[in-house]
């Protein structure tokens, strides 16, 4: 040892920061060997189980139903109907009604009269094991008179259509509008497109696509008392709890619910499922423990479906490309009945159709129509990746009507670093980015200039494999929500979010978290960010969650909410934690508080090298309470709520090249290039994990996934022989890049990376085989981009989806490429 | 996702197997690796009132030679197939074809004679043995008897199997010198089922084609033989053109399914541009 190397100046060192390092998760071990508490995992004494019968016709009157022979089954308990229930089940929550006049028919949580939708529970068999309650399922006698089937939502606005609900004046649920020129956001769009030189229209559909979480939906109900337990594989149970209590009329303090470990949600576990009601009016009616697991084909089937929309898209321009107007006429399926967001989900993406451009005038419209289908509501993105695709789709199209590069007609149009913040014709205030700077990085990590001279290579030599490539430039909003901002969309809550911090005597912390985590890897975030502003090691942070007796407020995981608010209020609380430190800290240093500086967890008086106390120490000390000062609690232990101003925006470029084999129409990926700005990245293992699964699923929706139901109203890709997801072996290898312009909502600068990848992903891909095929006469391929599209599209003309799917939702009539909003409003 | 209640026996022997099923009820099926039976119970579209297993049967699983030709034990499973070194040095167009189904772990618990029995025309091994000329032994309550592959097809997931009957063994023949295989398969993620597929073998001579059999994978309930194409190929220099111009054929006598992947007319365009490539690829074009 040299006289240079000083031990204790290297022990005062302060640790390297956590934040910003890969670390690897440290919930994976336990969620990827299962070791660990699923819902189904649950065994209590007594426990009975449920089986669901459910309605194998979409639209028709229950005119017998007769249990009586399933009651005399062995090891059945009960056999309940909506008779049954009818009183008491009330009807399962909408939360967003997002105009005055919304008409919201009402949703039991299971059918007393009518059913709308197949699957739809008629009745219920409780016995005492799975099995039993599923064999007894055939010993139900039920008959419906069928009423007419309504399907295509074009067809379901029209005078005349049969109704989904007879007691409805129309199949549509609402108008929505959002005018920038009303609002004072943008000018007179109606004007814009009269004086414009260019327009171009298009009509795009939004299939309807299945979340597909890996972990089926389970639920189970301990009554106990006059109180229940309810374990839920939910991705909110703070909202549960509310919404059940409201609708059970069980009081709310009489309710704990809890979401144990859950394996995804993409949104589709952001809902209060009529299981979850049933599962408590049973539990109340026996006062015996009882739980619901659903089978694959039921999740396929009646969990509530994403996406599902015809949108109409108008845009104006001048002939040098700059853009003058925007008009969105959308037709969003809301399914059979408005669930917990059904209708908010479609006018969430009213703000962000206008994307990173600065469009003077906006004007959206959209009609939310019942169909005799699953409802539809949250799926990752929600709202944003229908936006993103319809304005990153129509950005390419008038590129190709002013025969301008696709990237070059960007530029001219897009908001520049300069000029954040920047308001956009929606009304948001758009943070941080540059916009320029991610797309240079992409096409760089692409290696652009090549593929684009091999694609002229293969069109030149006319090659029967084509090679296309495209562009998305995205932004969306992420961090919900400001309270006051869901306040004025008429939204039912807040979107602050709540931790809070206890100092252990051994100097460990515990962190509640009211957001709560279904895989994202909130306990491993959540203890870099704590183990940062503490000064503590990462692995004395333990990370509590998902329990509203543990964390008792919260508003839960979506909307790539939870690191920008949930996190944030973390910081806030661990920022109090020390403050309450600091002033026994001085006391026992004997110090003045204001003159000790806090780093690497340890408090040092300024100018006098030597004194200090660790926080861990000052934890054991106040736990003692020997020794404090007048007048304080004996705690340091500290919560905090976070109510964001504003959204965070992030963005990024992604670009997609792609191989169409002209002779058979499969479309296969080359390569994938994207960067991300997702501000501050806390751990670029998770983020990069993010961008992956969020990628896959947005291509899923551009080649892959679709649910397709028959004429008659049955699910035709009700299992994943039909309903296609993608595995490892069908996606590219992903080069993925990140600039960061820190958010300014935040104390992190975090922008949110939950959706980013879905959102972005999907009109890249679309754009990409469109470039591929379009000298070939090509405009338009309808998702997803089956070999069988792709291959009609560039062989009979069309968009290839006309005959691909005939008499079912998939939108019969071919009529992708030259309608627009006129023909709309017939 | 739950099956109705069944009675379960484990074999050993083939004997055992036979008295098995003549004992087990009114409705009794054979398991072999499951993949195909299990699911089909789970959704409860089938009840089977006996399972008998065939899993312990171990004279049922295995690869040997006999002459000119080879004799798969049906218990043999996919994963078998893949490692079987007298499939790698004969039975290339069988392994092609295996390679293509499924999954690791599918193939891992399904066997070749489960996937044959089943005869769904899907499947990707059926138009193999189609193609092969290969033949199906059977064992009954009354002793054994031979089909050949065109008789024991019959029709959507139905075989020449009677009540009763196991299928024992599979016999191909070798393709050695001068044969050349491919399986081409059409699919729109790797892991699934084939919407169309085509597998080829064909032996050259001198330049030309001597021999071709082409058989085709779900262009009809059963699988089929693209006997106009096979009849063009023979004697033909091997080219581009001479190539092409038979494939045009491969579509003649089909009746393929419309389904969600595909209608009948683009599994036919299909069948052309899959079975070009496939004889090229096999004659190494
Ligand atoms: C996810 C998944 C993907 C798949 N993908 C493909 C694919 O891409 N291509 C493909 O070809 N296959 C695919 N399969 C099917 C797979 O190849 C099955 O293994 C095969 O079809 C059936 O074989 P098995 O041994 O599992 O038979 P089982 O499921 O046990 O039996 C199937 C049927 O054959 C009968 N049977 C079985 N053995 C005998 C016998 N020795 N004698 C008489 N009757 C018998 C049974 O009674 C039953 O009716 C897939 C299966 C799954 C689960």
């Amino acid at each position: 040892m040299t006289a240079v190397e000083d031990p204790t100046s290297a022990v005062d060192l302060p640790p390297a920061k956590e934040v910003g390092q890969a670390r690897r998760r440290k919930e994976d071990a336990r969620l990827i060997t299962g070791k660990t508490t699923w819902t189904d995992n649950m065994v209590l004494p007594g426990m009975l189980h449920l089986a669901v019968l459910r309605s194998p016709v979409a639209h028709g009157r229950i005119t017998h139903l007769d249990v009586s022979a399933a009651k005399e089954r062995p090891n059945v308990v009960a056999v309940y109907t909506g008779a049954d229930f009818a009183e008491e089940q009330g009807s399962l929550p909408c939360a967003w009604p997002v105009t005055p006049e919304m008409v919201n028919p009402g949703h039991p949580s299971i059918a007393v009269e009518q059913v709308n939708h197949v699957g739809e529970a008629v009745a219920i068999v409780v016995a005492r094991s799975r099995t039993a309650a599923a064999d007894a399922l055939e010993a139900i006698d039920v008959d419906y008179e069928p009423l007419p089937v309504v399907l295509d939502m074009e067809q379901a606005v029209q005078e005349g259509s049969p109704l989904v609900h007879d007691h409805t004046s129309s199949n549509t649920s609402y108008h929505f509008v959002f005018d920038a020129g009303e609002a004072g956001t943008g000018g007179d769009t109606e004007q814009a497109f009269a004086d414009a030189e260019v327009t171009v229209s298009r009509r795009f559909v939004q299939q309807r696509l299945i979340p597909a979480f890996m972990e089926p939906r389970s639920v189970v109900v301990q009554p106990s008392g006059d109180s229940y337990t309810m374990w839920s594989a939910t991705q909110i149970p703070h909202i549960l709890r509310v919404m059940a209590a409201m609708v059970t009329g069980i009081p709310e303090h009489k309710l704990r619910v809890i979401a144990p470990d859950v394996g995804g949600g993409f949104g589709g576990k952001l809902q209060v499922n009529p299981e979850e009601i049933l599962c408590l009016l049973i539990a109340r009616r026996l006062g015996k423990p009882v739980k619901w697991t659903e089978t694959r084909g039921e999740s396929l089937m009646t969990a509530h479906h994403g996406r599902d929309q015809v949108q109409f898209i108008d845009v104006a321009a001048d002939r040098d490309g700059t853009v003058r107007g925007l008009r969105v006429r959308l037709l969003a399926d809301m399914g059979a009945y408005l669930r917990l967001i059904t209708p908010g989900v479609p006018a969430l993406g009213a703000f962000m159709f206008p994307g990173i451009y600065k469009f003077p005038a906006y004007r959206f419209e959209c009609d939310g129509v019942f169909t005799n289908k699953v409802p539809t509501d949250a799926y990752r993105g929600a709202g944003r990746p229908e936006a993103t695709f319809a304005i990153e789709r129509i950005m390419d199209e008038l590129a190709v009507e002013l025969g301008m590069d696709p990237l070059e007609l960007r530029r001219k149009n897009w908001i520049n670093t300069e000029e954040f913040p920047f308001t956009t014709v929606a009304g948001l205030e758009y943070d941080s980015g540059d916009y320029h700077q991610a797309t240079e990085q992409a096409l760089e990590l692409l290696g652009y200039d090549e593929l684009r001279a091999e694609q002229k290579r293969r069109r030149d030599s006319n090659d029967p494999v084509q090679l296309g490539i495209g562009f998305s430039t995205f932004t969306e909003m992420c961090g919900l929500a400001p309270s006051r901002v869901l306040g004025s969309l008429a939204f039912g809550a807040g979107g602050w979010e709540q931790a809070s911090i206890r100092m252990l005597p051994t100097g460990k912390v515990e962190v509640v978290t009211g957001s709560t985590p279904h895989g994202q890897g909130h306990e491993t975030a959540w203890s870099q960010i704590v183990a940062d502003e503490l000064g503590v090691p990462f692995e004395d942070v333990e990370v509590l969650h998902g329990d509203t007796a543990i964390s008792s407020r919260g508003l839960d995981t979506y909307g790539s909410r939870s690191l920008v608010v949930g996190g944030t209020a973390v910081v806030k609380a661990a920022e109090k934690v020390v403050e309450k430190a600091r002033v026994i800290a001085a006391h026992l240093l004997e110090a003045n508080a204001d003159d000790l500086e806090f780093t690497g967890g340890k408090f040092t008086v300024r100018g006098t090298p030597g004194a200090g106390v660790g926080i861990q120490e000052v934890a054991l000390a106040i736990f003692a309470a020997h020794d404090y000062p007048e007048g304080i609690e004996p705690s340091i232990d500290a919560e905090a709520t976070f109510d964001p101003e504003n959204f965070s925006f992030p963005h990024g470029t992604h670009i997609c090249a792609m191989e169409i084999d002209t002779e058979t129409g499969f479309a296969k990926i080359r390569k994938y290039a994207c960067v991300d700005d997702v501000g501050t990245i806390v751990n670029p293992l998770i983020v990069e994990g993010q961008v992956h699964g969020g990628l896959a699923q947005g291509i899923a929706q551009a080649m892959y996934e679709e649910a397709i139901y028959d004429a008659e109203g049955n699910l035709t890709t009700g299992s994943f022989v039909d309903y296609l997801v993608p595995a490892a072996s069908d996606l590219p290898h992903f080069d993925t890049g990140n600039t960061v312009h820190v958010a300014t909502s935040n104390p992190l600068g975090a922008k949110g990376v939950g959706e980013a990848g879905c959102i972005a992903s999907t009109p890249a891909v679309v754009n990409a085989a469109l470039d591929a095929v379009r000298h070939l006469g090509v405009t338009d391929i309808r998702m997803p981009l089956t070999p069988e599209r792709v291959w009609r599209a560039i062989h009979g003309g069309g968009d290839g989806g006309d005959r691909a799917a005939q008499g079912s939702n998939a939108y019969g009539g071919a009529r992708t490429t030259e309608s627009g909003i006129q023909e709309a409003q017939q | 996702m739950i099956p109705a209640p069944f009675a379960y026996t484990r074999p050993s022997t083939i004997e055992e197997a036979l008295q098995a099923i003549a004992d087990g009820g009114e409705d009794v099926k054979v398991l072999a690796g499951g993949q195909s039976l299990i699911p089909v119970m789970r959704l409860r579209l089938a009840a089977p009132e006996t399972l008998v297993d065939l899993t312990r049967v171990a004279e049922l699983r295995g690869v040997r030679e006999d002459g000119d030709m080879l004799v798969i034990g049906a218990m043999t499973t996919h994963a078998d197939v893949l490692t079987d070194p007298l499939l790698a040095q004969y039975g290339q167009l069988i392994v092609q074809a295996t390679e293509t189904v499924a999954d690791r772990q599918v193939r891992r618990r399904g066997t070749f004679g489960g996937a044959l029995a089943h005869a769904d025309p899907a499947g990707d091994l059926p138009a193999v043995a189609l193609a092969l000329d290969a033949e199906f032994v059977l064992a009954g309550p009354g002793g054994r008897r031979t089909v050949p592959a065109t008789d024991f097809f019959v029709d959507y997931l139905t075989t020449a199997l009677d009540e009763g009957e196991l299928l024992v063994e599979i016999r191909v023949p070798k393709l050695g010198e001068g044969w050349g295989v491919r399986y081409e398969k059409f699919n729109r993620v790797a892991q699934a089922w084939s919407i169309v597929a085509v597998a080829a073998a064909v032996r050259r001579e001198d330049g030309r084609i001597a021999e071709a059999r082409i058989g085709l994978t779900n262009m009809g309930p059963t699988p089929l033989r693209a006997s106009a194409t096979e009849a063009a190929l023979v004697g033909v220099d091997v080219s581009m053109e001479t190539v092409t111009a038979a494939a045009a054929q491969a579509a003649e006598g089909t009746s393929p399914s419309n389904d969600l992947n595909a209608q009948a007319d683009y599994r036919q365009h299909l069948a052309q541009v899959l079975t070009r490539r496939a004889v090229a690829a096999a004659v190494g074009l």
